[in-house]
């Protein structure tokens, strides 16, 4: 999994670190926090998309090898919340690359964001069987 | 024959092993860091995963550096389990090794690049040791061949207990535990995205995961040569001390912090030079 905070005010970053701590253990189903994308599955991104961090979502996006899948967390991430109205704002993630899951939330509960990870791993394996089919 | 069959059963049950060991360690620091943590076969599952992903290949050499970097770890693994000579298998050991560095530094990414100069440091750090365990086997048995030592009436730990203490610190390095991780580690935490590996995905990053399984193994039969001698209850005796100090390494890592390189560098020379040098001076004196 790789965390990227696009334009997040650091309340979504703050719970993303909380589902790696003892309490909620988000590696009990195997999931790290990784700083490279070459190694991800997932992209998790907290914030709206501005004209800045654009170009670094889509390059973040560009080295993830296939299966990959994108998480929204947080409802900037999901719409650009009350952000979306800004000149600089362009709006949720999938603005810019398609999300395959949204955990709303302001800030999004570390419950809400497991429950997103663990959906996420379940449309990576569809996309992976999915994958396997299509080279047979 | 029985040789035979015991590299066929390294070629074969290495990675296994490796693997399982990863997840062993995995879940103990995850226990003792108050988590739950992932399941035990989980490296199993990772590794699985990684063939099925795409292959984003940076340039056209990184594969076969990779390829090499196994096959030559899978030779000199072989050559141990044989029971082959010491110095050889140690020699290869390091050969894989910089098939390793070039591959690092093969790619365009700093990180990797700097990878590759502090897996060079590390190289530097624990070949010395290796060198003078070598020869404190010859001085304690009389033979590089380790077949030869394996059947010792009394194990070599008697004779070189400076040795292993020095061997168990700088072993660290091969495990890539903290606090000698600094060109990759296992854990997501490192400060330059992942070092070594920064640009390696997919298939190629599979093969280095599988490259250090071998790798771990074969440093656990080198610990297991310290104990082991010719009654076989010594060999069982000896696997148990093997798992033993592989969790302290897993405890170690846990406990402390990545040092900087010229603390890893003079630390590692240090415990050589006092720990394995004076064992070695006192073998040669009394042998």
């Amino acid at each position: 999994m790789l965390h990227y905070d696009a334009s997040s005010c650091n309340g979504c970053d703050i719970e993303v670190l909380d589902c790696l701590t003892p309490k909620y253990d988000l590696e009990r189903f195997g999931v790290i926090n990784t700083g490279d994308p070459f190694q991800a599955d997932m992209l998790l991104i907290t914030g709206g998309v501005n004209s800045q961090t654009e170009s670094v979502v889509k390059q973040l996006y560009s080295q993830m090898p296939e299966p990959k899948v994108v998480i929204a967390v947080g409802i900037c991430a999901c719409t650009g919340g009350v952000f979306k109205e800004c000149y600089n704002i362009k709006g949720g993630i999938d603005t810019v690359i398609p999300v395959d899951v949204y955990v709303p939330g302001c800030a999004a509960r570390p419950e809400s964001i497991i429950d997103g990870v663990m959906k996420a791993i379940r449309i990576l394996d569809e996309k992976r069987a999915a994958a396997i089919k299509d080279r047979r | 024959m029985m040789r035979a069959g015991l590299v066929i059963a390294y070629i074969l049950l290495a990675p296994v092993l490796g693997a399982f060991l990863d997840g062993l360690d995995r879940v103990v620091s995850a226990r003792m860091q108050r988590r739950k943590g992932p399941s035990v076969l989980q490296p199993f599952y990772d590794l699985g995963k990684l063939f099925s992903k795409q292959l984003l290949a940076v340039n056209n050499v990184q594969l076969l550096l990779n390829l090499s970097y196994l096959v030559i770890l899978m030779i000199a693994g072989s050559l141990l389990f044989a029971g082959a000579d010491l110095l050889m298998i140690l020699f290869i050991l390091s050969t894989a090794d910089m098939f390793l560095i070039m591959s690092a530094s093969s790619d365009s990414s700093p990180y990797a690049n700097m990878g590759a100069g502090r897996e060079m440091i590390q190289v530097m750090a624990y070949e010395p040791l290796t060198l003078l365990l070598a020869v404190g086997f010859y001085l304690a048995t009389g033979s590089f061949d380790v077949s030869v030592i394996m059947q010792q009436p009394k194990s070599a730990v008697f004779l070189m207990p400076g040795l292993l203490f020095g061997f168990m610190f700088v072993a660290a390095i091969k495990f890539r535990k903290s606090p000698f991780d600094l060109s990759t580690s296992h854990h997501a935490h490192q400060e330059m995205v992942m070092g070594i590996t920064t640009e390696m995905s997919g298939a190629n990053l599979a093969i280095i995961n599988l490259g250090e399984y071998y790798e771990m193994v074969l440093m656990l039969g080198l610990f297991f040569l310290f104990f082991a001698n010719k009654n076989w209850q010594s060999w069982i005796v000896a696997a148990v001390l093997c798992l033993v100090i592989f969790l302290l390494e897993t405890l170690w890592d846990n406990v402390s912090a990545r040092l900087k390189w010229k603390k890893v560098l003079y630390g590692c020379w240090t415990v050589t030079f006092v720990a394995g040098g004076v064992n070695l001076l006192i073998l040669m004196l009394t042998h």
